[in-house]
C-alpha cells in the first residue's frame, strides 16, 4: 500500500472487570494490528490495572482476558507506555505489572520489554506526536 | 442505626467512595467490591482516608480482589476480606444497606 504510515495511539484509562472499556479496546487494538501503522498504547489513570500480574477471574465467573496482553507483541505491538504517576497513585510499581515482551527481528530476534514507563510529562511529550487516538 | 453502605467504583475515577466516606456513621459499615477493591490498597490516599474513620467497619470481597491481582497482603491494615455469603450476611446483620453506586 501507498498509503502513508499513520501513529495511532489507544489511551486505556479504566480498569479492568468493572466496565467494558478495557477488553473492548484490547479487541480493537487486534484487529487495528491487521493494518500497517505505527500503533502504541498509553496505560494511565486506572487503566495502569489492566496490567497488573496474577488476575484470576474464577469466582467472579467472567474472563480473564489479561493473558491476552502477553500476545501483544506477536502482532507488532510493542510500545507499551506506562505512566509512573498513575503508578505510584494507585500503590502500585513496575514490579507489580505483568512482563510483557517481544522479540526485536532488527536485533536477532532478541527478548526485549514492551512496557516503557514514563512520566506524565514525557506522555504528554509522546501524545503530542500522535496522529490519532482512540480512546477507552 | 447500623447501615452497611455498599461502593462498586474505582475511587480514582469516581466519587463515590469519598462521598460515602462523608456520610458514613461511626458503628457503621462500609463493604468495597467491584472496582472499589481498588480503595483498599495500602500506600494510597484511601488508605489514611480509611484508618481516619477509626470506629467504623470496613470490607473488602476477595472474588475482587483476586480477579484484579490484587493480592492479600496489599490490602490496607483494618480492612477484612470477606466471601460473598459475608456479604450477604453483612447485609442481613445491618438495619439498611446503602449502595453508593
Amino acid at each position: 500500500m501507498s498509503e502513508q504510515i499513520k501513529k495511532f495511539m489507544y489511551i486505556n484509562r479504566r480498569a479492568p472487570y468493572g466496565t467494558i472499556y478495557a477488553w473492548e479496546s484490547l479487541e480493537v487494538v487486534l484487529i487495528g494490528a491487521a493494518f500497517d501503522q505505527d500503533v502504541s498504547l498509553a496505560f494511565m489513570d486506572d487503566g495502569v490495572f489492566q496490567l497488573v500480574k496474577g488476575q484470576d477471574t474464577v469466582d467472579v465467573e467472567m474472563k480473564n482476558f489479561s493473558p491476552t496482553y502477553k500476545a501483544l507483541g506477536d502482532y507488532d505491538v510493542t510500545n507499551l507506555y506506562v505512566e509512573k504517576e498513575s503508578l505510584e497513585e494507585r500503590g502500585l510499581t513496575l514490579e507489580d505489572l505483568m512482563p510483557l515482551t517481544y522479540e526485536d527481528e532488527d536485533d536477532d530476534w532478541a527478548e526485549k520489554d514492551s512496557i516503557r514507563l514514563v512520566s506524565r510529562a514525557e506522555m504528554a511529550d509522546i501524545m503530542d506526536e500522535q496522529d490519532v487516538f482512540f480512546s477507552f | 442505626m447500623a447501615t452497611l453502605h455498599t461502593v462498586n467504583k474505582s475511587p480514582f475515577e469516581k466519587s463515590s467512595l469519598d462521598s460515602c466516606l462523608a456520610y458514613v456513621k461511626d458503628g457503621s459499615s462500609v463493604l468495597m467490591y467491584e472496582d472499589a477493591i481498588y480503595g483498599a490498597i495500602k500506600g494510597t490516599a484511601y488508605a489514611d482516608k480509611v484508618a481516619a474513620k477509626g470506629n467504623v467497619n470496613f470490607f473488602v470481597l476477595g472474588a475482587d480482589l483476586k480477579a484484579r491481582g490484587v493480592s492479600e497482603d496489599k490490602v490496607t491494615d483494618g480492612i477484612e476480606i470477606v466471601d460473598y455469603a459475608k456479604f450477604v450476611a453483612l447485609a442481613a446483620e445491618n438495619d439498611n444497606v446503602q449502595a453508593w453506586v
